[in-house]
């Protein structure tokens, strides 16, 4: 019964993981994998010594701190202000409202903001009418962090509200009786037992959130490196993709894109590590 | 009661209920502040808002006349007339239409093989007695923690010949491991000794699987489904590595081309897109399309979000 997945998994992932061996050829699609030169690790020498591979990965790292200091925090934060909604009802609906936007589209989502911050979008036609200078928001590099973060934060907030909501029902609720009989105010039961109780699920997300680092939403990015131009918003995946399918350079953006994988993975085991030095399970238990 | 009701029932958090069985605010804890609730009620407020206005824009506007949409100068907000000329346009035929075929075809049929492949994949892994039990675990796991990469990905596929092939919007995608263990967990959640009756009566693992497991695992099921239906509906980059043909592009594809490239470039989708008819303003197709990319989501949505809650735990709490 497990056949027709590991032909699946056989085919699109581990043939292609073989088929990183084209980052040690001199690869090119007429002479093929096997009539292609072996090169060894020159591929890897030009991609370390490329400024546009040095570009995407530190625009790479700072989109992912900022997102992970600015959107990170914040389902923790709106689910416990959810959480105290007492009534059940209200709490399901709103709920449901906010992790809609989970299921659309980048391309949705990046033509909705078009649409309100763009420069034909609703805002600057209120300024426009009202006889301001226009603002470009979607396409000007100084805001494009920013503007991300706004995006994700759109899309994938109420996501993160349901999950922690869930970890939060599961708290036993005679913990904050019990406190609260002792004397814990308000702030201390959050501090003392609401953040312990969910630590696991934060751990985790963290941890799949790191091995997701070097990728930070690759569809959000390609739909939008051209507006806002490569100085800003070519990141490692945008720049695998251009180097090899567009310009045909197949094995440089091969070497490109391994590093790009060895390093995820090193991230994740090594996060999940450090779960595990802290005692808690992370993606897998010891 | 039946079993699956007592399966689903055992998955959901008890402490929740008890805790917020009414609208009762428990003895023990303090009367909230005036001004911490009002800060409150305002930022659900907001939040509520905006998720739900730019969704209600794009409805209206893609209903509104060229009229109302030049004097709202973009969006419109209060609906004026309301005309369904944009969406007569986008079914006429031509590529929109073509598109939403396409779309609906490699979703529906991606979903069946993917939801198929991952049951038979997840109950083989629940039985740790099987053939060559851990390596087979461990060729899934892996595949959750590297990524062969873009370039390497493509050559495969291309070489497979399933260049401008549906197909190539399908099989590469078409198993995931998070998905497998996910219903894995959930069908070693099932009683044991419920399978094993029927195994001594003499039933073979396919008619256990497909009378037995299924049905108790329906919830899941539609949890796994939502989550492979709403990726094939929602992916575009597959089309645009593998895809040239442009007669063959999904909505997705089709909605970045014209909209989100077209406004940036020339800002005159109407003329692309529109075959023939009254003259519309072009704001009204775009978002026609925007709509018509949300709708399956927003139909499959409650139908599904009962289901989502257990699903969802399963995922949270076993990863």
């Amino acid at each position: 019964m497990v056949i027709p997945m590991l032909v699946l998994f056989l085919l699109f992932t581990y043939l292609p993981i073989l088929g990183n061996i084209v980052a040690f050829l001199d690869y090119s699609p007429y002479s093929g994998f096997f009539g292609s030169a072996f090169v060894g690790f020159d591929n890897f020498v030009r991609v370390l010594a490329d400024s546009g591979f040095w570009r995407a990965v530190s625009n790479t790292v700072v989109i992912t701190v900022v997102q992970l200091v600015f959107y990170f925090p914040l389902p923790i934060i709106l689910a416990i202000v959810l959480n105290s909604v007492l009534n059940e009802r209200v709490r399901t609906i709103i709920q449901s409202i906010v992790y809609l936007p989970h299921f659309f589209s980048w391309v949705i989502v990046v033509t909705i903001f078009q649409q309100i911050f763009g420069g034909a979008g609703i805002i600057n036609q209120i300024l426009r009418a009202n006889g301001a200078e226009p603002i470009e928001i979607m396409t000007n590099p100084d805001v494009f962090l920013a503007l991300l973060t706004s995006q994700t934060i759109w899309k994938d907030a109420g996501w993160g509200i349901v999950l922690f909501l869930a970890a939060l029902a599961a708290i036993n609720s005679s913990l904050y009786e019990a406190a609260a009989v002792d004397g814990a105010s308000r702030w201390r039961r959050l501090w003392h037992i609401t953040l312990p109780g969910i630590r696991s699920t934060i751990v985790l997300l963290l941890i799949l959130r790191l091995g997701d680092a070097l990728t930070v939403g690759f569809e959000q990015m390609l739909l939008q490196r051209d507006a806002v131009g490569v100085a800003t918003a070519e990141v490692l995946d945008t720049f695998v993709y251009y180097e090899g399918v567009q310009y045909g350079d197949w094995s440089f953006a091969a070497a490109a894109g391994l590093i790009k994988g060895i390093v995820s993975l090193v991230l994740v085991l090594g996060a999940n590590k450090i779960a595990h030095i802290f005692g808690e399970d992370g993606i897998y238990r010891r | 009661m039946t079993r699956t009701e007592l399966k689903t029932r055992r998955l959901t958090v008890p402490a929740k209920k008890a805790k917020r069985a009414g609208a009762q605010r428990p003895i023990w804890e303090e009367q909230p502040t005036f001004g911490g609730s009002l800060a409150k009620s305002i930022l659900i407020g907001a939040i509520v808002i905006a998720v739900l206005l730019p969704l209600w824009m794009v409805v209206i506007t893609s209903l509104s006349t060229e009229e109302t949409i030049r004097q709202a100068g973009g969006l419109v907000i209060i609906p004026q007339e309301i005309t369904f000329g944009a969406y007569r346009q986008v079914f006429a035929g031509g590529v929109v239409t073509r598109a939403i075929g396409v779309s609906l075809f490699v979703a529906i049929v991606g979903t069946a093989i993917a939801v198929l492949v991952t049951i038979l994949g997840a109950y083989g892994l629940s039985k740790p007695s099987m053939v060559f039990f851990k390596p087979i675990l461990f060729t899934a796991l892996i595949t959750m923690f590297f990524g062969a990469g873009i370039i390497p990905t493509y050559l495969v596929v291309s070489s497979l010949g399933l260049i401008n092939s549906l197909w190539a919007l399908i099989l590469p995608t078409a198993v995931s491991a998070f998905n497998v263990l996910v219903m894995r967990s959930f069908f070693m959640g099932i009683d044991a000794s419920v399978l094993e009756s029927a195994r001594i009566d003499g039933a073979g693992e396919w008619r256990i699987l497909f009378t037995m497991v299924v049905p108790m695992s329906k919830a899941v099921i539609a949890v796994v489904a939502l989550f492979y239906g709403v990726a094939f509906w929602n992916a575009f980059f597959n089309a645009m590595l593998y895809i040239n043909d442009n007669r063959l592009w999904p909505l997705q594809l089709v909605l970045r081309s014209y909209v989100l490239q077209g406004t940036a470039q020339q800002g005159n989708v109407g003329e692309q897109i529109a075959t023939g008819g009254a003259p519309l303003a072009p704001i009204a197709l775009q978002m026609a399309l925007v709509v018509i990319a949300m709708l399956p989501i927003l139909v499959a949505y409650p139908f599904v979000q009962r289901h989502l809650k257990n699903g969802v735990m399963i995922g949270a709490v076993k990863g």
